[in-house]
């Protein structure tokens, strides 16, 4: 069955959880016992209707305050789809945990509190769907009930959300308006009769329809080897295959392919998933190959079709969303970690901080903060194998990693 | 050789790139095997990760000394089979040392006691890896978690302050003393890994299947009878019923569901039709609402 990631995004109290709450409950998946305590708990807090968000928020800080702390991944399939929904903060200190949950989401939902209309936080979230390249955006004008249903105040909402769009330079978005009640479930899973004005589909009939494989992947082959397999067994005594999943494109028996980056050539001899052999694999499959030649192969080198290389460099230009309390500085040392290659990583320059409401950036800032965006250029120990974000999202971003703290401290785009 | 294209299911592939991240980043890897559904189909993975060679790794199994026999003659019998190390670190140690208090009345259970268990061998061996079955759709706390989720030597989760994780680039760099916990089915939901199960033909233990079995009924779930580990009333009645169980844990804690899913078909369309949680059947976790993420702080995988 096919699987759909899908993110939220929103401000804090735009109903995030409840959006979910209200998909899970409408659609059926929320099993008795879930409901049960879900009625218990809203009925302890003297609630007249039912918190959804208990159902999401999984953690005792997240229902203490009542928000949304870090993405709570929800899983749920309907007759034709499994869907996984990764329900992700609102609050501005937790942007990061929102970059973590929709950096793997094929599409995605920004919600709006109808009566507050486009905020600061909207920007931010809609510029990092941008940045991210989701291509199904679903504009979610929620708490629609709070505003009398009113048709101008959506089209308000989507002209401002339209002439935001028109500034980006990422064409290839299909925004979808929806105008709902999360709390009393208009247009969610069912069509509302308080917005007889809008002619659209509800937002599940929207995301059961919206098609998996117009996700192009016209993307190069790009084969990272994560580990060399030596059984060394008397059956297995000359095998050496090198394991990896495929970032796009598609590899088979017979390719000519180069190795990366001794630019050593060979040809694929056999394609091997587990005690199957194959002729085709395809973008996605953790496979295992093997080559004719015996060429030097090793973790973090790229099997590539011939005449189809990446840029092969030690330095780079990126867009990065900075996810670390301590700021990123200029001339500071990092670990890079693209894909399975890691290098060392030093910020030679700061370029930019980019606003996130389009309106322009900021030159040669000193510093980069929690949840700035901004424009970098790197300097690495050893080249890297890389392709632009734009043609190729896994061989085109990388993650920053503190050397003193061992933590993630940001993520790029490569440009 | 088979002339087909493969285009392997996503979430079997992203299990599997984990394994193979877990053998290149880490020096001590160990996978967590408790003989349930999950850690089969793990094993499962982890073949297929490093075939034609065996699992890198060895098996760890922190036996609380109330497993379902049946549980307990699988487990070596696939550790045999595979040619892999099991290690076996018993809850009983601890509690005739001293080092735990074993709990007593109508709830008592091992489940908790298994924490303590699991940190000492972690430290015993060194491990800075343990690869674990838990899925994101279990509670609403492990929904919460990360794929590689840092625990300090302590083995707390630090669940505010968890590491980004994009795309599908994983961290592992961790201080000596700390060490990762690695759910790489942490996307796949119950059906999953039973459509898994049946897909691939992967044999599991007995009791996953309905069988008859004395038990008795307490606040509306069914306990096993048989078993002198799981306090009973003298006035709670027993009775003989088809029952199977859904999660195969510490039998003190563990309920049985009605069922006729005598085979692993009947067993997917069971799930299918289900109105109750997997969880649902769990005792540990309805202390209270926290109870999952509490344990985790502790060290609970």
């Amino acid at each position: 069955m096919k699987v759909l990631k899908i993110a939220t995004a929103g401000s804090v109290d735009d109903g995030k959880s409840t959006l979910i709450g209200r998909i899970l409950y409408d659609t059926k998946s929320l099993t008795d016992d879930k409901l049960e305590a879900i009625e218990e708990k809203s009925r302890q807090r003297g609630f007249d209707y039912l918190d959804f968000s208990l159902a999401t928020d999984g953690l005792v800080a997240e229902r203490e305050q009542g928000i949304t702390i870090d993405v709570a991944h929800i899983y749920f399939s309907t007759p034709s789809k499994s869907f996984i929904i990764a329900d992700t903060p609102g609050h501005i200190e937790y942007t990061r945990n929102m970059v973590t949950g929709a950096s793997t989401a094929q599409a995605s939902i920004v919600l709006i509190d109808a009566r507050n209309g486009v905020i600061e936080q909207t920007y931010r979230h809609f510029f990092i769907n941008n940045l991210l390249r989701i291509k199904d955006v679903v504009i979610a004008i929620n708490k629609m009930d709070l505003v009398d249903f009113s048709e101008e105040k959506y089209n308000t909402i989507k002209s401002e959300i339209e002439y935001l769009a028109s500034k980006s330079e990422y064409k290839g978005q299909n925004l979808t308006f929806i105008p709902m009640s999360a709390l009393q479930g208009d247009n969610v899973v069912h069509k509302s009769e308080n917005t007889p004005w809008y002619k659209g589909e509800t937002l599940m009939h929207h995301l059961e329809r919206l098609d998996l494989d117009d996700i192009a992947d016209d993307s190069q082959t790009r084969f990272p080897v994560q580990t060399v397999i030596r059984p060394k067994t008397e059956e297995y005594h000359d095998f050496r295959g090198y394991a990896g999943k495929i970032y796009g494109g598609d590899l088979a028996v017979g390719d000519e392919i180069a190795v990366l980056p001794s630019q050593t050539k060979s040809k694929i001899k056999s394609i091997n998933f587990f005690d199957k052999e194959y002729e085709v694999a395809k973008r996605g499959s953790s496979v295992t190959v093997t080559l004719e030649d015996n060429v030097n192969v090793s973790r973090g080198d790229m099997l590539v079709k011939v005449n189809e290389e990446p840029t092969i460099a030690k330095q780079l230009e990126a867009t990065i969303c900075w996810m670390d309390k301590e700021p990123l500085q200029a001339s500071q040392k990092y670990y890079i970690k693209h894909g399975v290659n890691d290098a060392q990583a030093k910020i030679t320059q700061l370029s930019s901080i980019i606003k996130t409401d389009f309106s322009g950036i900021e030159e040669n800032p000193s510093e980069l903060v929690l949840n700035q965006i901004g424009d970098i250029q790197l300097k690495l120990s050893k080249p890297l194998l890389f392709d632009s974000y734009k043609n190729n999202k896994s061989n085109g971003s990388f993650i920053l990693i503190n050397p003193k703290t061992n933590n993630t401290v940001g993520v790029g785009f490569i440009k | 050789m088979s002339n087909k294209i493969i285009q392997v299911d996503a979430l079997e592939s992203e299990a599997i790139y984990i394994f193979r991240e877990v053998v290149a980043q880490f020096e001590k890897p160990v996978l967590l095997f408790s003989g349930g559904k999950d850690s089969i189909t793990l094993v499962r993975l982890a073949q297929k990760a490093f075939y034609p060679a065996k699992i890198p790794f060895p098996l760890m199994h922190i036996d609380t000394g109330h497993n379902f026999p049946e549980t307990i003659e699988f487990r070596d019998r696939l550790a045999k089979e595979l040619g892999v190390e099991l290690i076996v670190r018993n809850v009983q140690d601890n509690i005739d040392s001293g080092r735990v208090k074993e709990e007593t009345g109508r709830y008592a259970s091992r489940n908790m006691l298994q924490t303590e268990t699991l940190l000492d061998a972690i430290e015993e061996f060194g491990f800075d890896a343990c690869i674990g079955g838990a899925r994101r759709d279990e509670e609403k706390a492990r929904a919460k978690e990360r794929i590689f989720s840092v625990r300090d030597d302590f083995g707390q989760w630090d669940e505010k302050n968890q590491r980004p994780e994009v795309f599908d680039m994983l961290n592992g760099r961790i201080d000596l003393g700390q060490n990762v916990r690695v759910f790489p089915i942490s996307n796949w939901t119950e059906l999953d890994v039973w459509s898994y199960i049946e897909q691939e033909n992967i044999e599991i233990p007995s009791i996953y299947f309905a069988h008859k079995r004395k038990i008795f009924v307490r606040d509306g779930m069914i306990w096993s009878a048989d078993d002198a580990v799981v306090f009973r009333d003298e006035e709670e009645v027993v009775e003989e019923r088809m029952v199977r169980f859904r999660t195969v844990g510490d039998m003190s804690c563990t309920a049985a569901v009605l069922s006729d899913a005598v085979d692993i078909a009947k067993v997917v369309e069971e799930i299918r039709d289900s109105s109750i949680s997997e969880r649902g059947a769990r005792i540990d976790d309805k202390r209270s609402e926290a109870a999952m993420e509490k344990r985790k702080q502790q060290g609970y995988f």
